[in-house]
């Protein structure tokens, strides 16, 4: 590997929710290209970490990095136009503007890269009709694509995506995530949080688990066993550290 | 005659009404903000209208050249300081803040010009009207505030929706997180939703300068902040469109109320701000969700 620094470089973070330590000394590197999959239970502190790194949590302590230079000065839209996008938990859509104008809001502050309005409409074909209907008037899924969509158009280096499949039809989901390849392609790296195992080891190139707040394993998904990933996300047994 | 005479004369003091109420139903749409300063600053605006032609010596029509623009900055001020500091701290703060506020502006005016009556004399205009027959008086400048009033609310409503200020004005509005993860600065953008706010208002003050005479407290004792409170709400929340609707509505019952006793005009209103309340709390015009 070259000397440069990776993508983005997570060091023994810290957060708290008042007293509860949601996140305890977790640290993770995401180099570029990677599919990097965050799993673990409810509770287990996937969607903090997001959050953390999307800058709307600030941590106790430790320190997060892109590109090697610390982020802890910015603020999180300024981490948004730095390439760090997220897709919250929940789509988090503005529900009174349309489809369209989601994604003009999304594209508001991009950076310059391959994604634009046009082909996020090219990559889900059943959003052009309906871009002047109101975003809360879609169903779950198409509002997850939105979501989606409203993310690329900022032409993230980074894209955070919070539990994709909460809420949809399996379907749904495998269908959604069978976008990843084609947001590969263009040069987006993904950083993704998942409930749905068998999901995160299908699309991923590497798997995180986390339980209360620490890491109990992370590996390739093809050297991880079921057993390994079952006792890491529901803490069977007291093995933490699986082999990397 | 007498009655249709009420109906115009109401339908144009509406018109003042939304333009006092439209910069109230902005801060409250988009920020959340409950400006109970709101009438005192229409009442600065007035005065600082009468300082600046004092000084200059303008015609008093064009005042509002200097005063509006000097009220938006003071507005992205007071939202990005102020305000803003307020809003952190919580809803209930906000409310203390600006009602605080409204007892320096009062107190101030009155400290720094006396709590004499002003105008803001515009000459022949004020006395120049239009005759519809031998009843209908209709003054001119009624009508061309009620004019300046609609241009206001349906630019703005145009603004909003149709430009891309307005856009992420109104996506920070429905969610200022997501806002911020799409790379929108929500408290610029807050500051610049007061700035168009305090601009409304500026102008609203120096039309109702124009219109009546005011006094440092007049923000206050001529329930200009309830007449607006109550055009927001029966027009409904968040909807320009329905502002507009609802003052030209409470100006004309008002007027009705006149009409049966020179006491009853603002209870008429007030019993209408009451029956909306009743019977369509979410206002006239059922616009779509904003807030």
């Amino acid at each position: 590997m070259t000397a440069s620094p990776p993508l983005l470089e997570v060091r023994e973070l810290t957060v708290h929710h008042g007293q509860l330590r949601a996140l305890d000394q977790v640290s993770l590197t995401v180099g570029a290209g990677e599919v990097y999959a965050m799993i673990g239970a409810n509770g287990a502190g996937k969607t903090t970490l997001l959050r953390a790194i999307s800058g709307l949590k600030a941590p106790t302590s430790g320190s997060i990095l892109l590109d090697g230079a610390d982020l802890r000065a910015l603020r999180a839209e300024k981490r948004a136009t730095a390439g760090i996008v997220m897709v919250p938990e929940g789509r988090r859509l503005f529900p009174s503007l349309t489809v369209e104008e989601n994604l003009q809001v999304g594209a508001a502050y991009a950076r310059p890269g391959p994604w634009n309005i046009d082909r996020v409409y090219e990559l889900f074909g059943w959003m052009p009709q309906r871009r002047k209907q109101l975003a809360a008037q879609l169903s779950g899924g198409e509002q997850q694509s939105v979501a989606i969509g409203r993310a690329l158009v900022a032409n993230p280096r980074l894209l955070l995506l919070d539990e994709l499949s909460l809420g949809l039809a399996p379907v749904i989901v495998t269908r959604i995530y069978d976008t990843l390849p084609g947001l590969l392609a263009s040069g987006v790296t993904v950083l993704l949080v998942e409930q749905d195992v068998s999901q995160a080891r299908r699309v991923a190139s590497r798997v995180h688990c986390l339980l209360e707040g620490r890491t109990t394993l992370q590996g390739e998904p093809g050297q991880l066993t079921a057993a390994g990933i079952e006792s890491a996300y529901f803490g069977l047994d007291a093995a933490p550290g699986a082999p990397a | 005659m007498t009655w249709v005479n009420a109906i115009i004369q109401g339908i144009l003091l509406g018109g003042l009404y939304a333009l006092f109420a439209c910069g109230l139903s902005l801060m409250f749409g988009v920020m959340k903000v409950i400006n109970l300063a709101h009438g005192d600053l229409a009442i600065l605006a007035g005065y600082l209208a009468v300082g600046v032609i004092a000084v200059t010596h303008i015609p008093t029509v064009w005042s509002f050249l200097i005063v509006v623009p000097l009220f938006a900055a003071l507005g992205y001020l007071a939202q990005r300081t102020l305000i803003q500091a307020s809003l952190n701290r919580g809803v209930l703060t906000t409310l203390l803040v600006t009602f605080g506020l409204s007892v320096v502006i009062e107190n101030a005016l009155q400290q720094f010009t006396s709590a004499n009556s002003r105008t803001l004399g515009i000459g022949s205009l004020i006395s120049k009207s239009l005759h519809l027959g031998s009843q209908i008086t209709i003054a001119y400048l009624d009508l061309v505030i009620f004019g300046v009033a609609v241009v206001v609310l349906l630019g703005l409503q145009y603004f909003l929706s149709s430009s891309r200020q307005g856009r992420l004005i109104r996506a920070v509005a429905d969610d200022r997180e997501a806002a911020q993860l799409a790379g929108a600065d929500y408290r610029h953008v807050f500051g610049i939703a007061a700035a168009i706010a305090f601009a409304t208002v500026a102008l609203a003050g120096i039309a109702y300068g124009m219109y009546t005479s005011f006094t440092p407290t007049s923000g206050t004792t001529a329930l200009l902040l309830l007449f607006a409170f109550e055009a927001v709400v029966i027009g409904g929340l968040g909807s320009l469109w329905g502002t507009l609707v609802g003052g030209i509505l409470l100006g004309v019952v008002q007027q009705l109320g006149a009409q049966i006793g020179s006491n009853d005009q603002i209870l008429a209103g007030q019993l209408l701000f009451l029956l909306i309340l009743l019977i369509r709390p979410q206002g006239i015009t059922t616009s779509r969700r904003t807030a």
